[in-house]
């Protein structure tokens, strides 16, 4: 493990930024530019810099591959409830009107697609880190 | 030779491409009363400022479901080849 005080500094300022903005990105899908999908790969890119930066073995230490797993299933799990929930409540698969309708919440539609872009980007960000965790090895090797 | 062959036919095959391509017409999309009605109706149906967003989780949900789920496949399938297991 080269040591690097500049990267390992930068880095640990930054991580947090860019997580932060990933989760304004997720969470500005239905009213501005953003969506699940984006925030979910930046959100990702914050765990590559610090898998370049501290190395896999720290990283792994908090995250492990099965929790990563578990993640990637939840933000699925989210979304296809949202749309069996509208099943439930008398309409079409994924029919958030129905929802509304059956809740009599105002304005509940633009909140259901708010869950269901925080799932997919949960998902997003499951599946970009176990891709890189099985890619990269466990960094005992190199790095 | 070989190699000056396949540079020759490479910079033939570029050029073709860069006519065939400068033949096309970009940039002028037939106008379809689909696209009025989802920038028209997409706010209050939906419920979501953002069109893109009405159109990708509303009017296709399904579609992004299953897109959701072809991430979470590659993913498997990256574990499923590239995981190093305990016994070997």
């Amino acid at each position: 493990m080269m040591e690097n005080v500049v990267i390992r500094t930068v880095s640990r300022l930054a991580v947090p930024f860019i997580q932060i903005f990933a989760l304004y990105v997720i969470v500005h899908g239905a009213s501005g530019a953003g969506g699940g999908f984006q925030g979910g790969v930046v959100f990702a890119a914050s765990f590559i810099l610090m898998i370049i930066a501290f190395g896999m073995p720290n990283v792994r230490r908090r995250i492990d591959n099965r929790g990563i797993m578990w993640l990637s299933v939840i933000g699925i799990a989210i979304y296809a409830g949202i749309g069996f929930l509208a099943l439930l409540m008398g309409g079409n698969f994924l029919e958030y009107a129905a929802i509304e309708a059956a809740l009599g919440i105002p304005h509940l539609h633009g909140i259901l697609i708010d869950l269901v872009e925080a799932g997919i980007g949960i998902a997003v960000m499951a599946a970009m880190v176990s891709i890189i965790f099985d890619i990269a090895g466990n960094g005992e090797e190199s790095s | 030779m070989k190699r000056k062959l396949s540079i020759i036919i490479t910079i033939l095959m570029i050029g073709m491409l860069g006519v065939i391509v400068s033949g096309l017409t970009f940039g002028d999309p037939v106008d379809h009363p689909m696209d009025r009605y989802f920038i028209e109706n997409s706010q209050e149906e939906s419920g979501a400022n953002n069109v893109v967003t009405a159109v990708l989780f509303d009017y296709r949900g399904f579609d992004t479901l299953g897109e959701a789920a072809v991430l979470f496949t590659a993913a498997l399938g990256a574990s499923l080849i590239f995981r190093k297991r305990r016994d070997d």
